[in-house]
């Protein structure tokens, strides 16, 4: 895939570390969801400033024993995935848009 | 609440993370509710400053539901600059209000800030009770006129209907309200004492045969035989089983920085404003008191028929006296429930019997010598 993809953390959701997933809950409908460790981390790194695939490289393959190219296909569809449901912004530009601060784990 | 989300306030739980946690930003108010259990005046409130500081320390203990309530929130000017901040650290906000202070553009900024729910008091359809109970004029109309506001914009309203002497009959028609605005409604026929232990507003409890009435209204209930069916036996598991969330996974801290278990559990932990809230949730020796009770550890209740169906409340009990006893508003609601008096209530009735000034008891065999003995007998005092 040649296209770039930019990804940013809803300003309209709430979320917590919870051990070693993180509770999101989006605005619309107030529907809460988990995200496991690898979705952590890109929803975490979604500062819509990184590309997903500089994610992909630099968080999920050095984290995990996965080729780059299928971890990038699985973060592309948990990108849309989570777009669909309000959680995250996708944009073939950068996105400019305030951030809400992530917490470490407790 | 979802079944992921109770899921998740379980493993919280387990993980001695704090999930959920009332904030009252204020006790001041707008309206003077006949059974507020608050002191409306200002001791010394956090500052802003202080409570940005408190909300950090919470995000990063892990809280994720926070409740802002009061007091009437908005009374305090600087309600928004905390709650842009609080959604700013990504908390689950909802609110607890009385809503007269909510316009359209109030209204439009909670929408924009992702507030997750707003819950307004409301005690009757007809202004001259609600007005009533919290002796303002026009308070019912202004808080039905901000439900519209804050549907309008999407927002997610919940009525809340405290039920008591004055306005027990009205609830059928403020659901109808509620269903009418949109909105979701609970009813709670609990007056608690006020937070000085007075306990006067304990007399605008609705009565037994109102509650027994209320428990056995299908539209509420469900199936009313099934939901007043006798208690059965205390289970060897629910006798390990946690009286409630506060202190486990929940808590509370007042406008002064009071760090309680509960809003309903005036046991103080520690403060804020000298403490780091994780640390008062890790070390305080009141919490871990508050969290080793099991049921098998109350004094009344553990082999008390309702034991294990009863919704006994840990602080209502502490403000009676003991925070292992029995809490006498919760044994009534299982008495009105069930028709069955809890271990609490025979008790109190054993020890509140007329006692009979005179008891005549009957000498067996008076003989002409004895004859004293009636008198004797005669006086004795019960």
């Amino acid at each position: 895939m040649s296209r770039k993809l930019y990804v940013a953390r809803s300003p309209r959701i709430a979320a917590r570390r919870l051990g070693e997933e993180m509770l999101v809950m989006s605005g619309q409908g107030s529907t809460l969801f988990t995200l496991n460790p690898t979705a952590t981390i890109v929803w975490q790194a979604a500062d819509g400033a990184t590309p997903l695939d500089e994610i992909v490289e630099r968080r999920i393959c050095p984290e995990f024993d996965v080729q780059p190219e299928e971890a990038l296909r699985d973060a592309e569809a948990l990108a849309e995935d989570l777009a669909k449901h309000g959680i995250l912004l996708i944009s073939e530009q950068p996105i400019a848009t305030a951030q809400p601060r992530t917490q470490e784990k407790p | 609440m979802s079944s992921l989300m109770m899921e998740m306030s379980e493993r919280a739980r387990r993980l001695g993370v704090p999930f959920s946690v009332q904030v009252d930003l204020t006790y001041r108010c707008n309206e003077q509710c006949v059974h507020c259990y608050l002191d409306h005046n200002d001791h010394g409130e956090m500052t802003t400053v202080e409570i940005k500081h408190l909300l950090k320390e919470m995000a990063e203990a892990g809280v994720f539901i926070l409740t802002f309530s009061g007091g009437e929130i908005f009374m305090r000017k600087d309600f928004f600059e905390i709650l842009e901040y609080a959604r700013d650290l990504t908390f689950c906000i909802k609110l607890k209000t009385n809503a007269v202070l909510i316009r359209e553009a109030q209204a439009a900024r909670l929408r924009d800030l992702g507030v997750e729910s707003i819950q307004v008091s409301i005690y009757s359809h007809r202004p001259e009770v609600h007005d009533a109970i919290t002796k303002v004029p026009g308070s019912l109309q202004r808080s039905i006129n901000a439900i519209r506001f804050l549907k309008s914009q999407g927002l997610k309203v919940v009525i809340a209907n405290v039920l008591m002497t004055e306005n027990m009959h009205d609830y059928h028609a403020v659901r109808s309200l509620a269903d009418e605005l949109g909105t979701d409604c609970t009813l709670d026929p609990t007056v608690s004492p006020m937070m000085d232990g007075d306990r006067s507003t304990l007399d605008l409890n609705a009565g037994e045969s109102a509650l027994r009435a209320l428990f056995r209204d299908e539209a509420l209930v469900g199936n009313a035989e099934e939901f007043c069916a006798p208690p059965s036996e205390p289970t060897e598991d629910s006798m390990e089983s946690l009286p409630c969330s506060a202190g486990h996974n929940a808590c509370y801290v007042s406008p002064y920085g009071e760090f309680y278990p509960c809003v309903q559990f005036p046991l103080s932990c520690g403060n804020v404003r000298q403490q780091r809230f994780i640390d008062i949730w890790r070390d305080s020796e009141q919490l871990k008191e508050v969290r080793s009770i099991r049921l098998r550890d109350l004094s009344s209740c553990s082999d008390c028929a309702h034991g294990s169906t009863c919704t006994r409340c840990p602080g209502l009990a502490f403000i009676e006296g003991n925070m292992r006893g029995p809490s006498t508003a919760d044994c009534e609601k299982s008495f009105a429930r069930t028709g069955i008096p809890s271990k609490n209530l025979l008790a109190k009735k054993e020890k509140v019997q007329p006692a009979r000034l005179v008891q005549i008891q009957l000498v067996p065999a008076i003989t002409g010598s004895r004859l004293s003995g009636v008198d004797s007998a005669a006086s004795a005092v019960a």
